[in-house]
């Protein structure tokens, strides 16, 4: 029910505000939210970190444009088959991986394998549009999957938001998400108890590379033009994995809380610094280690303590 | 990492503090200047100064802001009584999403217009975000077609696009080659492997077979580019008459030094493009590798009197004269020209005004300004080549400084 | 195109620029085989030994060669001083937090330098960088020699130093058996950051080797960091001997592919051999089974 509560709060916004700015910052934040929500289905409750989550957001991003651009397929058709083939490529990366028992830090660095071979891949073969990249041909009509005002597209991308937020939810309350959630405290234990670890891992994997894939469909339909680096460099990897680990990693909510924060320390550092190129982010990257270094829980951890904090008073008040 | 999370614009912060500041202050002292002189017009100056790109970026903006100054300073636009103009600076981070993002915030800034991108992908995005708004968009450099073909009425490119950048790169090499009696017949094209270098070198490959020349290898490689030995030993074992390159400026110089260390001296090498072929950094850095190169780029006029002040101007800052710099210093007067005729910070009449401009006040080797569908026909790329310590055009003829050294003499 | 003419030369010049990356990879896989963290700000810490060196050769006219002696125990100290006192105390053991803690350390190198040098791209022009051994029918750029042969020399020392002092035992003690190690009485904390030290020192040298021949912007040390990943594992990670023979060996495997498949293609050859590592033999094809 929270979920229903967040989502309906946020769902007001461009009611309250006619600001673009407000709302294209909004739906930045909300789709950084949906391809952390993916990585933190895989990373947060199975414990395997991936450094490579472009690998899925690419290919989504890329197979909506080129079935639009190259074989005319109707864009929300193409949004579908994009999620589709995130997916499928999350199964054959998660299965290859699994099988040969990759994990931790050997895991991180074939996904980030995998996202480098498809940049490189993507930047020399034609249907990709090679380095000039994809562009979508502006359409302002809805059947298009393109609106003039930003509205429609910030509700979608919420929508997106909410049914990551209700799946996360409710595999976390699953046999599935129980056992996911085994395999990454112990593995091995997972096992001797008759858990099939890497179909368990396997399928989280491919639910995770569908949501990350379904934000770079988006992003196409957005932005209307990619390219090999914007859809598979590794900008979208650290984003996706940012934004878990800051709002709190293996928690429903973490991804979106932590998508908001990471943005909106963004704006602060480039409100505070003026016009000189860098040092936003300079600021912007001090706060991350600080952030760490002070709520190394992230920023759900931060709200777990306030409540024991709280209970432990309301406690002492009642005694 | 070159991408980061977008966000709102500090500039516009401050920028509308100082400008609270200066009202309150206007109101309280001199209330009758505030009448005689109208209100200021925002003009959007949108580059990627942080990231990848930004020293690209950084460099254009300070064309545009000296343009800026310059306007305002010889009395702003007259037929609006004098009214200034103010730059409300974007940074759009080297990335599309980050240019679509500034163009939001100037939007909501009620700019009346934008000048800048860069890149071509930060202007096809943002180009495409100023429609939305019916907001007139002055490309600065990006030179993909696909920017002013897409039918958006609000998008003007003063510059040249690849195909007349192409087209004229093969005339002026085929008169050169034809004026050294046809010393040249091979070559080889070298080419970074991200929009502008493998359109180009695509354009290249169908045209230059056409026109007599034989195409031995074309070599695309990404940005960046660690080494440049294997390519420069390629080079070596099939010894073209020429060597085409067409890349950043980090990789040509690389390009360019390995070839000097390789003891390879093809007759001539003449670059599309090059990222550093017709640079004064270059030029002034090393002087060897850059002897004799030949360019066909964005190149201001040499003898238009302002674009040389320009240049002293710059160089007085201990800068150095790119062509980001006199490009965005001339859209900036071209926009400034059009709301001048416009009379006008409207948006529509000012998109009416550029369709109709005759502008010839830049500082370009152009022809006359006239703009179809939103690209400058007079717009063209010049020819320059790198001769002692200075770089001279040695094409199109009515604007040259220097006559073409090919092939390169021994050393 | 298979003649000795061109294959000679590009197999020397990828095992003079396989040498380079070995070493950048050096710093990484010690980092990694101690602490077991993968290191976001390797990159980074390079741009800033390259910018260091830039500005001795710029303003106190010191060759990038004479700059190394300076510089190589300045950067140790800057890594013994951010492993103890900002990524550790910051991590609080947690590998999440490391990575997270390297990354923002990374972002705020990069951008400090962005900030204070602009995105100018800087090179240095020496008298002898243009100048040439010649081997049969190869030209061997003389910095590029001098960085071989440094980089064996590194690698010698260091493999020294591991195996035969105290430090070097203790280092090795604590990779293998951290808790035992300490319970030893060995500080691992200062361990720890001694490791980082001797990482970021590599990096100090590979920048003076790197700066005669190459170009330094506040992105330039990026360019190595997915090279030195990839080099890391293939030698097996947290084996010195392993980055060496697995740097040259990416160099040549490099250089032979940019020069049959194309440079951008070239680079697959890499990955793709990663990623078959990682598939068949995770513990590197030059490292010990484990």
């Amino acid at each position: 029910m929270p979920i229903l509560a967040v989502v309906g709060l946020l769902a007001a916004v461009p009611l309250i505000t006619s600001s673009n700015v407000t709302l294209n910052f909004m739906v930045m934040a909300l789709l950084i939210a949906l391809v952390g929500q993916g990585w933190n289905l895989l990373g947060g409750f199975g414990g395997q970190y991936s450094f490579g989550h472009a690998a899925f957001f690419g290919t989504g991003a890329y197979v909506t444009a080129i079935l639009q651009m190259r074989y005319g397929v109707n864009a929300w058709l193409g949004f579908v088959i994009g999620v589709a083939a995130g997916a499928l490529f999350g199964a054959i990366t998660g299965l290859l991986s699994f099988r040969s028992g990759l994990k931790g830090s050997y895991f991180a660095l074939i996904t980030l394998a995998f996202a480098e071979v498809l940049r490189i891949v993507a930047s020399v073969t034609p249907i990709t549009g090679a380095g000039v990249g994809t562009l979508v041909i502006l359409d302002l009509r809805p059947e298009a999957f393109q609106f003039q005002s930003r509205a429609p597209f910030y509700w979608i991308i919420l929508a997106l938001v909410g049914v990551s937020l209700v799946l996360t939810r409710m595999i976390e309350h699953s046999r599935f998400g129980a056992y996911l959630v085994a395999v990454r405290e112990n593995e091995d234990a997972a096992r001797a108890l008759g858990v099939d670890a890497t179909m368990i891992k396997l399928g989280a994997m491919t639910v995770s590379a569908a949501m990350t894939a379904a934000g770079g469909c988006f992003y196409t339909q957005y932005f209307l033009f990619i390219d090999a680096n914007i859809a598979y460099g590794p900008w979208i990897s650290i984003e996706a994995l940012l934004a878990p680990i800051i709002g709190g990693i293996g928690t429903v909510f973490g991804p979106l809380l932590g998508a908001l924060l990471v943005k909106t320390l963004g704006e602060l550092a480039k409100l505070v610094t003026g016009g000189a190129p860098g040092l936003d982010l300079v600021i912007y990257g001090g706060v991350l280690v600080a952030v760490v270094a002070f709520a190394p829980r992230g920023m759900a951890g931060i709200f777990v303590d306030l409540r024991r904090l709280l209970r432990k008073a309301q406690e002492r008040g009642d005694g | 990492m070159s991408r980061r999370p977008s966000a709102v614009s500090r500039r516009r912060f401050l920028q509308s503090t100082a400008l609270g500041a200066a009202a309150a202050a206007g109101v309280l002292h001199a209330p009758a200047v505030l009448r005689a002189q109208g209100p200021a017009i925002k003009v959007g100056v949108l580059h990627p100064v942080s990231g990848a790109l930004s020293y690209s970026g950084q460099q254009g903006r300070m064309g545009a802001q000296l343009a800026i100054d310059e306007i305002n300073a010889a009395g702003g636009i007259k037929s609006m009584s004098g009214a200034k103009i103010e730059a409300v600076l974007g940074d759009a981070q080297s990335t599309p999403d980050g240019g679509n993002a500034e163009v939001e915030k100037m939007n909501g800034a009620g700019v009346a217009a934008i000048v800048g991108g860069y890149a071509s992908g930060i202007c096809l995005a943002a180009s495409q975000t100023a429609a939305r708004y019916d907001l007139p968009y002055i490309v600065d450099v990006g030179v993909v077609d696909s920017i002013v073909s897409r039918g958006l009425k609000n998008t003007f490119r003063f510059g040249p696009g690849f195909g007349v950048i192409a087209k004229t790169a093969i005339d002026s090499l085929v008169t050169i080659n034809e004026q050294a009696s046809k010393a040249a017949k091979t070559l080889m094209i070298v080419h970074e492997d991200s929009a502008f270098g493998s359109g180009l070198a695509k354009l290249l490959n169908t045209q230059l077979p056409e026109r007599g020349f034989q195409v031995l290898e074309t070599i695309p490689h990404p940005t960046p580019t660690r080494d440049f030995n294997n390519v420069v030993l390629k080079i070596k074992a099939q010894n073209p008459d020429l060597v085409i390159p067409a890349n950043y400026y980090n990789e040509y110089v690389l390009l360019a030094r390995t070839m000097q260390q390789q003891k390879v001296r093809p007759k001539g090498i003449y670059s599309v493009l090059g990222g550093a072929a017709s640079s004064y950094k270059f030029v002034k850095e090393f002087p060897e590798a850059a002897q004799f190169i030949m360019d066909c780029n964005h190149w201001f006029d040499p003898k238009n009197p302002k674009a040389l002040a320009l240049k002293k101007q710059i160089e007085a800052k201990g800068e150095f004269y790119t062509y980001e710099v006199y490009m965005n210093y001339s859209c900036v007067l071209l926009l400034a020209d059009a709301i001048e005729r416009a009379a006008s910070a409207d948006r529509a009449k000012i998109i009416a005004a550029l369709e109709s401009s005759t502008f010839a006040g830049h500082v370009m080797p152009y022809g006359p300004t006239k703009f179809v569908n939103g690209q400058n026909q007079g717009a063209a790329p010049a020819n320059t080549q790198v001769i002692g310590n200075d770089i001279q055009v040695i094409f199109p003829a009515a604007f040259a400084s220097a006559k073409p050294v090919f092939p390169m003499p021994p050393v | 195109m298979w003649s000795p003419v061109i294959l000679v030369p590009a197999i020397l010049n990828g095992l003079m620029t396989g040498a380079v990356y070995a070493l950048i990879a050096l710093g990484l896989t010690l980092i990694y085989g101690v602490l077991h963290i993968i290191n976001f700000a390797h990159g980074a810490l390079l741009t800033a030994a390259m910018f260091a060196a830039f500005f001795a050769h710029q303003w106190l006219g010191i060759d990038p060669y004479l700059a190394a002696v300076g510089l190589t125990p300045l950067f140790f100290l800057l890594g013994y001083g951010l492993q103890r006192f900002v990524i550790g105390p910051a991590a609080h053991g947690e590998d999440r937090n490391i990575l997270l803690v390297t990354l923002g350390l990374a972002v705020v190198t990069e951008n400090a330098l962005l900030y204070v040098f602009r995105a100018d791209t800087r090179t240095i022009n020496l008298p002898y960088a243009f100048d040439t051994i010649e081997i049969g029918t190869a030209f061997l750029a003389v910095p590029r020699v001098i960085a071989f042969a440094v980089v064996i020399a590194v690698a010698l020392a260091l493999w020294l130093i591991m195996r035969f002092t105290d430090t070097g035992k203790a280092i090795r003690a604590v990779a293998k058996e951290k808790f035992g190690a300490e319970l030893c009485g060995i500080d691992v904390a200062h361990i720890y950051a001694v490791t980082f030290g001797l990482g970021t020192a590599c990096l100090a040298i590979a920048a003076c080797l790197l700066l005669p021949t190459y170009y330094v912007n506040p992105t330039a040390g990026n360019a190595f960091v997915l090279i030195a990943f990839t080099i890391v594992v293939l030698g097996g990670m947290g084996s010195v001997s392993g980055a060496l023979a697995g740097g040259l060996f990416v160099g040549v495997v490099e250089s032979l592919s940019g020069l049959y498949l194309g440079e951008s293609l070239g680079q697959i050859g890499i990955f793709v051999m990663f990623i078959l590592v990682l598939l068949f033999r995770p513990s590197g094809l030059f490292g010990e089974r484990t």
